[in-house]
Formats: C-alpha cells, structure tokens, sequence
C-alpha cells in the first residue's frame, strides 16, 4: 500500500503495488473508457456484485488512509472543518470531504472519477451513512442504501437475511442492472464468488500462521498490507487469488525457516512479546506507531481491525452456491457488525488460540463503532484472560491526535509490566 | 392544578434520578417497567403488554459522574457515561429491560455493555430499518416489533390481543395530539408559552403513565390559555440537533431570556416522531410499521431515502413562522455534527439564518451561549439575518 | 572508605530526583534540582545533590556513634548543614558575579558599563552580606534553589539601586537572566570537602562547639573522604529517553512509582500520582508489581498544569491555592477541568460576584473526579490506597479526595508521605538493586554450573 524504497520486497509485494497501480490508473480512464464507478465502503462490501456488472470500485476509507501515508490527510482534513465540519467527528469523513474540495486527486497523482453511483452499505458503522448523504450532495448521483442489521444478540437470524437479500433483490441490483445498462449475469457473480473463496482460504492459512512460535507474520501492521487486496477492489478477480497464493507460499517458508516478520527496513523482528490488538491503526504515524512495537520484540498474532472485512478465520467463506444469501451473511458478518460480547468473546479465543501475551487496545478518536466500550471490554478480557491489557490512544488520518510521546510511554510501561509479571510469575 | 403546581410536578419527575413514580407505578399496578433511550420506539408495544415505557434521557446537569466516566474516552459524548452511572448505581435497577433504538454506534454499543452489565435484564437493541419499502424494511421492522412484543409480554405474563394494541394505539394518539396542540399553540403565541415548561411537559411523558400524561396535557393547555402576557420584541427561532442527549434545563431558559422566542424544536423528539395518528383501522402492528415508514419525523439519525436533504427542517421553519435556526447540539454527537453542514447548506439556499453551538447535558455555564444567540437575535431584528 | 550504592533518577517536567541506596535498601541520600531546559546536566546535580545529603546521612552516623557528639547532634548537624550550604551558595554567588561582569562586557556599551560593574560590585557585597543570615538554623529558606534565592535578592538590590530607572533595571535584570543560565549550567556542588572545612571550621569557632573541635574535625573529615560506589543505576520519569543511559537502565515511571510506593507503604494496593504533566492511577501487587495502570489521554486538563494556569490566572503561588479554597464554605461545581476554558470559566464565574475560595474549592473537587474516573478505570481503589506527586502537597486536593473515597468507596487507609516527590527515583534505586542482584545471580549460576561442569567432566 506504500511506496517504500529502502524495503526488500517480496514477490506478494510487488504483486500488490502493481495491482494498486493498475487500478488507480483505470479509474483515471474510467470515463474515456466508458466504465462506471462505484464508490461503496470496505466493511459489507459488494466487490463480486461490482465486478460481475463491470464496474469499478472506489472505497473512500482506503483514500483516506492513503492520503494520510502520504502526509496529505492533514490538509484535508482542516479544509473539511473550514467548510463547517466539526472537529468532533470522523477524520475519514473530513479527510475524504476535504480530498474532494481540492479535486479529487488519488493516492497514485491521478484523478478519481466522479462516481455513477453511491453504493451505502450501511454496515457495522453509523457514520457511512452520514458520509454518503455528505457525498450525494456534491455528486448528485443515485444512492442506493444497503441497510445490514446489527447482530445485537450475537448471531445471524433468517430475517436478517431476508432483510439484506430482499434489500439486494429489489433495491441494489435492479439500481446496478440500470446504471451499467446490463443484466445480472449469476454465472459471472458465481464465478468471482468461487474466486473470492479460493483466496480466502489462503488469507486463513497466513492468519493462523501466527500461532507458530515465532511468528511468521506480524497481524496487524503487517496485517493491514494482507488486507489490501482482499478488503479493497480486488476481491472475486484472479489477480487476487494469485497474490494470496503467493503470499501464503511466502509465509509457509518463513514458518518453515522458523523466521519473524520483517519491518519496513527489511530486518527481521526478533520476537519477545506476542500481542492481540484491538481497533484500528493511526495512519498519519504508520510506520513510528509500528517501530514502536518491533523495537520492544512486541509481535502482533492477530487483531481484530484487520477483520472489518470479513471474519474469514472464524469460518465464513464466500460461496457460489447461494449468491446473494452468501453475500447477505458476508455483510452482515464483519467484525464491527458483531455487538460487544461477541467481540470481547473472539478476543479472548485469540488470545488463548494464538498463546498472546497480553493485549493491546488503539482506541481511535474518529471511530466510536470501535471505541465506545473498549474499556468496558479491556477489562472483562483481562479478567477472563488473566493476560495484561494495555490501552493507547490516537486516531485515523488526523495527526492532532497522534501523541508519540505519550503513547510510547504507555506501550513502554505495558511492556515492561509485562516483564514484570513474568518475572514475578516465574 | 395551576400552572405553576403542573410545572412543579413535571420539574420534580424531571430531576428525579431515582423514578420514585415509576416505583409507585409498578407497586399500585403489579406492572413492569421498561426504559427506553432517544429517540424513538413504538410504546404502543409495551404499553399494550401491561408495561410502563420509560423514557431514559441521561443524568442532566445534576448527577455527577464518578464511575461513568471509567467507561468512556473523552472524545465520547456524555449521556452514556451519565446512564451507565445510573446503571451502577442502581438508580435503574427499576427497569425490568432496556431497548437502545438504533441512533448511533455509541448507543449502539451501550446496549453491548448493557449486556454485560446486567446479564439477567432484558436488554434489547432495536435496529429501526433504514429502508422504507412495506415489503422490505416494513417486514424486518414488524419483526422487530414483534420480537419486543414476545420478550415484554414474558416479562409481564400478559398475553397481548389486537385489541390491546389498538387501544394503547389509540391512547397515544390521543397523547400525540395534546402535544401537537401545544406545539401549534405555542408557535401561534410563543410569549404565552415559555419553552421551559413546554420541555418539562415533554419530559414528565418520558416517565407518566399515557393517559395520565395526556390529561396533564389538556389541563395545561386550558390553564395557560388564560394568561395574559404582552409578546416581546424577541425572534421566534427552531432549534435542531438536541433529539438525543439533551442540553440542560439552565440552557433553554439562558436561550429565551436572550431574546428568542423557541417555537420549533427537536428535544424529546421520541414524542412526536410520528406526526400524523397511526391507523388502528387494520392490523395495528401493520399500523405501527406504516407510521414508522411513512409518518415519521425527518432527524439525523434516520437515512433520508427520498426527500432533498433539509426539506424537512425548511417546512417546520416556515409552518411555525421561524426566523432563524439555532443548531444546538451536543458534543461529540456524530449524527448531529455530520447532519449539520447538510442542514446548514439548505438553509443558506432557502435564505435562512442559523447559528451554532455545542453543549453537554451537564454544561454549568450558559453566559456565551446566551451572549451568542442574543447577537443572533439581534442581528435579524436589524437586518433580518446574519 | 568505600560505599556501594544503588542509585535512582526520576527526569521529571519541572524537578529532577535522585536517590542513593545503600546495600540494605535504606536510603542514606535524597537529591533534587530543576529540570532546566539541559537535562545531563540537570540529572547531574540531582545525583550530587543525592551524594552530599548521603555524606550527611553517614556524618550523622558517625556522630551518633559517638556519645559526647551524640549529645550535641541535635544543635551540631543543623550548623554544619546551614554552613555548607553558604559556602556552596557564596561560590555560586561569585560564579554569578564572575558572569554578570562577563555579560556586562559582551554588550561592548562604555557609557553602560560605567554604570552597571561599579553597580554589580555593590549588589554583590549586599548579597554576600544578606546571606549570612538565610543560611542559619532555623531560618527557613525560601527556596532550595539557588535561582530562586539569587533572583529575589538581585531584584530588590537593583531595584534600590537604580532609583526610578525602568531602562536600567530592564538591563540589569538582562544581564542576570543570561548570568545565571551560565551559572545553572554547571554544577558547583562537587568541591563537599571545600565547604565541609568552611563549615566545620565556622562551626567549631561558635562558643558552644569550640571544645568539640577536634572530634567534630575527624567525623565531617570522614564524610567528606567516603568514596561512592554505585552498583547499578536506573533512570526513570517524563524525560528518561533522554537521559544518557543504555536502554536497560531506563524503566518506565508506572513501574518505578509503583515500587516506590509499596516500598514507603508496603501495603499499598492503589497508587494515584498526580504530577505537573499527567495523572497516573496504578495498582501494584503484594511485591508492588504494577498489575494495572491507567494515564490521562493527550490534554493535561486535570494535572499539576492545570493548578499552575488557574495560579496564574488568579495571580497567586500554586502553594496558596490549597489553603485558600479550604476556606470554602460553599461547593461551587466546576464542569470543565479543560485548562484552554479554565480561565474562562474562572473570569466568568469572578465577574458573577462568586467567591474565590468556592471556586477554588470547586476547581480542586473536578480536577479530583478526573483522577477519581482514571482510578475507576485502571480497577477502582483498594486498600491501601497511596497518594504521590506534587498535588498530593496541596491540602485541598486531599482533603477532596478523601471525600469522594470515601463516598464511592467506603473507608480506605490514605498514604501520603512528605518524600512522594521522590517516589519515582525511589522505586528506579530498587529497581537498580533488584537488576544488579540478578545480574549477579545470573553469573554465580553461570559459575556454579561450570564448576558443576568441571567437577562433572572430573568425575
């Protein structure tokens, strides 16, 4: 996701920069070429959907997050608040708000297309719909809201899904097939669905690599580069399927040569501390925010951010079988659709499935799906886990509210209590 | 009862955090009681299981928080922390269940705690469809209700017949119609009708049983009548964005003494989410269903799926002879805050004044905001706008 | 004679601490000065501050170890510390004089240096003169810091001097500001052996001691010759990434107030420290094993800062907070702890006709609920419960706190000890003496299984 010189790269690497590359730059042509685009959001994303009508997809939260890998997030975002935003809420929002008032230019240099439509799928977060409802008025294009329940009781019942299959039925596609002048093609959908299932299974096969000791992969700042293709444009596309196959050839060597993962310098992380994490990362301080935990031996085995797209490690797969019920279940699936006991249930299995030292919590300013309740969480999972749980603070794309000093204080602490515990224990 | 004993009585339920009626209500009757956060549920549905629906609207300015806070980051918004202080505190141990209707992902997730909290209450989420489509998000909401209906009418051992619905149906709506008397009043003579005690009307329907709340309603609105009060040089203003946490009681009043007369607002907007009487000529759930879809309020919290953005707020300024808008909203609220630049916008186009600030339902000082809205105020009585 | 030694420095925002420790965990020295903007230099002092009070620490033993001194201490240690201490400040005095007459000559302006050395020359003879009697028994000083005292004195000396010149004063106070950021730039506390003769020899010319000069001769001459051999040393605090020290040297602050605490009160459970920067509420275990530990976030509203504006802003010293607001006879409520909306809450709630000491009051109960909210966050409050930092000085703050304990609480047993400002040093002197004894252990292993070995392979 980040243009990076002084790293060794791997072949999944350069398959994924590529990838990236290739499809910025059709965006660009979108127009001349006679393509529609689609903006939608990561999390209960319709990728195979979009692909099976030819269309291309835009996900404003991943701009966003480039933007602010690239410094420019900043800027953006107080543009936004100039316009009558209020520092209160989402920098994604602002950060994209505030993208689109100085043209639109996307993380490669060239320019997004304006969107043919807004796709809204409203899942797991409150402000997507905000966000659209903010973006329809400067493109004034259709919108089409996909309304995903929440699993308030922990689990998916049958009229939930017929709530999100009916709302596919009759409002999404008929909207799509109208848009791209096409029919619905369920071949084609099935054929991006058993690609898409293919390369789920090999993103599992590198998640649970990190039960080894030591682990291969780092799961969250690593992670969040695992996520790109399949959380992003590429999901269903054959591209796809060859980086996951490549990647988690990568991987199964690395488990083999009993090797940690590698930082962005290209030096391989020596590991002392394995760590679950929850909530997003800060994006405007990517690479200090993970120095500081490769400096400590702090390895990441799983997180849970790097599952807003899918909880394909707990079982779930997309499948061509039942098209649109598979797709309903995927929405209605992703970690910030799950309600708070759930997700204090599938941090404590991480913790003992992947033998984690401790926890860690990034509590994000601009996220209050993630946030509200985290420390209610942090403590029932240290009382259920007896492991340490350490609490940080800072947000997406806004670099107000990235502390360096304060945070490394606390992770330092977190680490060395860690040590002391063990030493105590022992 | 006078004037000045109806405001007293719905200032004491008001500012009592430990339900005392709700008590009395539950030890006369042998009936439950359930709480409810903003917005809106249907309380047709618990009130016909032989429940007291119980509008849960935060601390206010008076409850300090000790433990709360340990729950939430600062950059939450505070009526979380204040009902979770109530949670642990046992001031809610009154309620026999919780519905958190969905409004955003902080309340969301406070029903997640909820569950947690208090693991043998009924805690329920109530995810209001954002889709307005009978057939679709019509029947994932009349499973919703449905689902509340089961789950209350257990906890009550009443079963519920059509025929009980329709009548508390019918209960509300005559409830729904004393208030929107009141509001029509109070735009047509806002100098006879201060904001304050309009407010404290509304909040005494979070907690007083229906028909106890419409009578209170009814003698009010003969009561008041019959002031005489001479109308000041003052702006009539609506004010927006105060549907969940609410601002405190010191605040309105700093508002209307600054020279503003309040005829439009959206506190306690649970009330009078439904604007036009629910059917009760059909299935009433079917009734319940169709007023959520089609007689609803316009707010920030619900997807505005056909009308241009603002259309709603422009309409209520017009019908109830508003001059401008005050965007009163708490802190860290995300639907207000995201809503209001839209709102802004439309106004702008429509030639609308607005102004804005933010609050906490325990904000002590109103000086700025009153030095705030009076300028507004001024400035549209000199040049009619800003 | 030599000492062994484990040493702990505590780099915070406004002071830095050191403490010495001796091999059976007492602690024979204390030490602390002000960050300044140079932080080597600051830890230097702090850790010869600590060594001089440590020489003092084995002077009174040695005094008491003898019976006719012994007798006499209690009259004979606090001279022989106030004349030490004058012989330190008059060499700082003439660095100082030595300084000004240096800034004095850089502003190359004859018609100014006329005036101002024959002007230097007399202020210092006043200082000199005024010194004499701070730095007696029983005079209580107005400050420990050498800035402090120096600038008071300098100011009013000027002041007289000039006579109604604002422009001149204005210089000259130009001159000093620069002098004694020189000045604080060194450390003239290294020469004890120089001001431990000045001050025994001062001491021993007083009637009372003249008789005792010789035993009295021997035992500061013994202080002054220990030689400190310090073990380990571990540095801690707001600034320890800066300290010159290897990686393992440095532990966090949340540990070391941690142990520093179970170490003054062993049964400590809850530990709340309330510094200039932030707020730390920290629970420990049975061996003051930090368990749990929450910060406050990014704004430092609810902090020793936040008293620090509201001074300000009320244009009164930090230490007269406290005792006013307890004055209070009526609790304002105070919602913002925001130091950015302080001031104005504050001016606004004045031009209301409130009291000051209510709104004192208030300002201490809120800044209190934000440490009560971290404390319920990091786990709640247990007994028993330790107090530290600097606001745990400032009698208000206390005495809301045990308030607020009590009622969310019920009964707790509250610590508070006149030395928590060196809590962090402390806990990082253990933690000094803890690592070195593992280390030490780790090589006797090491030994012992090579012996085992040996005797193995003999075998």
């Amino acid at each position: 996701m980040e243009n990076n010189k002084e790293a060794v790269k791997e072949n999944s690497m350069i398959l994924q920069k590529d990838m990236i590359a290739d499809h910025f730059h059709n965006l660009a042509q979108a127009k001349e070429n006679g393509k529609k685009v689609v903006y939608t959001f990561v999390p209960g994303n319709l990728n195979e959907l979009i692909w099976a009508f030819d269309m291309l997809p835009v996900h404003p939260e991943i701009n966003a997050l480039q933007s602010a890998m690239r410094k420019k997030s900043a800027a953006f975002v107080l543009e936004a608040e100039k316009s009558g935003h209020s520092e209160d809420v989402c920098t994604y929002v602002k950060c994209d708000v505030g993208m689109m008032k100085r043209g639109n230019i996307g993380p490669t240099g060239e320019k997004l297309p304006e969107p043919d439509l807004l796709l809204l799928s409203y899942t797991g977060c409150f402000t997507f719909m905000k966000w659209f409802e903010l973006l329809k008025q400067e493109y004034k294009c259709p919108v089409v809201m996909l309304h995903v329940p929440y699993q308030a009781e922990g689990s998916i019942s049958g009229a939930m899904v017929d709530y999100v299959v009916k709302q596919l039925e009759e409002k999404v596609i008929p909207v799509m097939e109208e848009i791209s002048g096409k029919k619905l093609d369920y071949d084609v959908l099935k054929s991006y669905l058993s690609a898409s299932n293919r390369a789920e299974n090999d993103l599992v096969s590198v998640w649970n690599s990190a039960r080894s000791k030591p682990s291969p992969i780092d799961a969250y700042f690593g992670g969040v580069y695992y996520i790109g293709p399949i959380f992003s444009a590429f999901r269903g596309l054959a591209q796809c399927e060859d980086y996951y196959r490549t990647l988690r050839e990568e991987i199964d060597e690395r488990v083999r040569l009993k090797l940690g993962p590698i930082t962005p310098d290209g030096a391989e992380v020596k590991e002392k501390y394995r760590l679950v994490v929850e909530g997003p990362p800060n994006w405007t301080s990517f690479r200090e925010f993970w120095k500081m935990f490769y400096d400590e031996g702090a390895v990441v085995v799983s997180s849970t951010y790097t599952k807003v797209g899918g909880l394909y490690d707990q079982g779930f797969r997309h499948s061509p079988e039942n098209p649109l019920e598979s797709m309903a279940e995927y929405c209605l699936g992703c970690y910030t659709n799950h309600n708070l006991p759930s997700r204090v249930d599938l941090i404590e299995k991480y913790i003992k499935d992947f033998d984690a030292d401790g926890f860690v919590i990034n509590s994000i300013k601009s996220c209050n799906s993630f946030s509200a309740g985290q420390l209610m969480m942090m403590r029932e999972i240290e009382s259920r886990t007896g492991r340490a749980g350490g609490f940080i603070e800072s947000d997406l794309v806004d670099p107000r509210y990235f502390s360096a000093a304060n945070i490394k204080n606390r992770l330092e602490s977190y680490f060395q209590m860690i040590d002391a515990k063990k030493a105590g224990a022992s | 009862m006078g004037i000045d004993e109806i405001i007293k009585k719905c200032e004491h339920l008001y500012n009592d955090l430990d339900f005392g009626y709700v008590k009395a209500w539950k030890e006369k009757t042998g009936g439950k009681a359930i709480g409810y956060m903003p917005v809106y549920i249907p309380q047709e549905i618990i009130h016909a299981a032989g429940a007291l629906p119980v509008g849960i609207m935060g601390g206010g300015s008076n409850l300090e928080i000790i433990k709360g806070d340990a729950y939430f980051q600062s950059y939450i918004c505070h009526i979380p922390r204040s009902t979770i202080e109530m949670g642990i505190s046992g001031k809610l141990d009154v309620m026999d269940g919780m519905i958190f209707p969905a409004i955003c992902d902080v309340i969301r997730n406070l029903s997640g705690m909820w569950q947690m909290l208090f693991k043998n209450k009924y805690v329920k989420y109530l995810d209001l469809p954002q889709n307005f489509d009978p057939e679709i998000g019509g029947a994932f909401y009349r499973y919703e209700i449905e689902d509340i209906l089961s789950h209350v009418s257990q906890i009550t051992g009443k079963k519920v017949s059509p025929e009980d619905l329709k009548h508390s149906i019918t209960l509300y709506n005559e409830n729904r119609k004393a208030i929107k008397s009141l509001y029509d009043l109070r735009a047509e003579v806002p100098h006879k009708i201060p904001t304050s005690e309009v407010y404290l009307l509304l909040r005494a329907g979070n907690i007083l049983e229906v028909t106890e709340h419409t009578a209170l309603m009814a003698q009010y609105m003969t009561e008041v009548k019959k002031r005489d009060i001479k109308p000041q040089d003052n702006i009539k203003v609506a004010i927006n964005g105060a549907f969940c946490e609410q601002p405190p009681l010191g605040l309105i009043k700093a508002l209307e003494s600054s020279g503003c007369y309040i005829v439009e607002d959206d506190w306690v907007l649970g009330v009078r989410y439904i604007q036009e009487p629910v059917a009760t000529n059909k299935d009433p759930i079917s009734g319940l269903v169709d007023a959520y879809l089609t007689k609803s309020v316009s707010t920030a919290s619900k997807y505005e799926d056909k009308k241009e953005k603002g259309e709603y707020l422009i309409n209520s300024v017009k019908e109830t002879g508003a001059e401008g808008v005050i965007f009163c909203m708490p802190s860290f609220c995300d639907p207000a805050l995201l809503e209001r630049p839209m709102l802004a916008a439309a106004l702008t186009k429509a030639g609308i004044s607005y102004t804005s600030f933010k609050y906490a339902e325990n904000t002590g000082q109103f000086r700025t905001f009153k030095e705030q809205t009076g300028t507004f105020a001024d400035s549209i009585k000199l040049w009619g706008g800003v | 004679m030599k000492l062994d030694c484990f040493v702990g420095i505590d780099l915070g925002s406004t002071t830095t601490k050191s403490i010495y420790l001796d091999e059976n965990e007492n602690i024979i020295g204390r030490g602390i000065t002000n960050s300044r903007s140079n932080y080597d230099i600051a830890c230097q002092v702090a850790k010869e501050e600590a060594e001089i009070s440590s020489r003092f620490t084995l002077l009174e033993r040695k005094l008491e170890a003898d019976a006719t001194l012994a007798a006499i201490k209690g009259t004979l240690l606090p001279w022989l510390t106030s004349k030490y201490r004058h012989a330190n400040h008059l060499t700082q005095l003439n660095a100082l004089k030595l300084e000004c007459a240096n800034e004095v000559a850089k502003r190359d302006d004859n018609e100014f240096s006329a005036v101002a050395v024959p002007m230097l020359d007399d202020v210092f003879k006043i200082l000199e003169a005024e010194s004499q009697d701070l730095f007696r028994p029983n005079v209580g000083a107005r400050s420990d810091f050498f800035r402090d005292i120096a600038a008071s004195g300098f100011l009013q000396a000027v002041e007289k001097l000039v006579q109604n010149n604002p422009k001149l004063l204005d210089r000259m106070i130009g001159i000093f500001d620069k002098a004694i950021l020189v000045v604080e730039g060194k450390s003239y506390a290294n020469a004890f052996s120089q001001y431990i003769k000045y001050a025994t020899e001062e001491t021993v010319a007083l009637p009372q001691f003249k008789s005792f000069a010789g035993q009295i001769r021997e035992a500061t001459n013994y202080a002054a010759n220990v030689t400190f051999n310090a073990l380990n040393t571990i540095g801690t605090g707001y600034g320890r990434q800066r300290l010159p020290f290897p990686k393992e040297q440095i532990r966090s602050e949340i540990l070391c107030h941690g142990l520093g605490a179970h170490y003054m009160f062993p049964k400590t459970t809850t530990v709340l420290d309330i510094g200039g920067q932030d707020t730390k509420a920290i629970q420990i275990d049975g061996r003051g094993i930090v368990t749990n530990f929450q910060m406050n976030d990014r704004c430092a509203a609810g902090c020793g800062r936040y008293l620090g504006y509201i001074a300000d802003e009320m244009n009164m010293g930090v230490h007269e907070l406290g005792p006013l607001a307890q004055k209070s006879t009526l609790s304002v409520k105070i919602n913002s702890t925001c130091t950015v909306f302080a001031g104005t809450e504050l001016r606004e709630r004045l031009s209301m006709g409130e009291k000051r000491e209510d709104i004192l009051a208030g300002l201490h109960r809120s800044m209190i609920l934000r440490a009560m909210s971290l404390l319920a966050r990091s786990g709640g409050i247990f007994d028993e419960f330790t107090f530290t930092g600097g606001v745990a000085k400032n009698p208000a703050a206390v005495a809301a706190l045990k308030k607020l304990v009590e009622e969310n609480y019920g009964e707790r047993v509250l610590n508070i000890s006149p030395d928590s400002i060196f809590t962090g040093a402390l806990g990082a002197a253990i933690f000094a003496k803890r690592g070195y004894l593992n280390e030490m252990e780790k090589i006797n292993l090491e030994a012992i299984s090579k012996k085992e070995q040996k005797q193995m392979d003999a075998f």
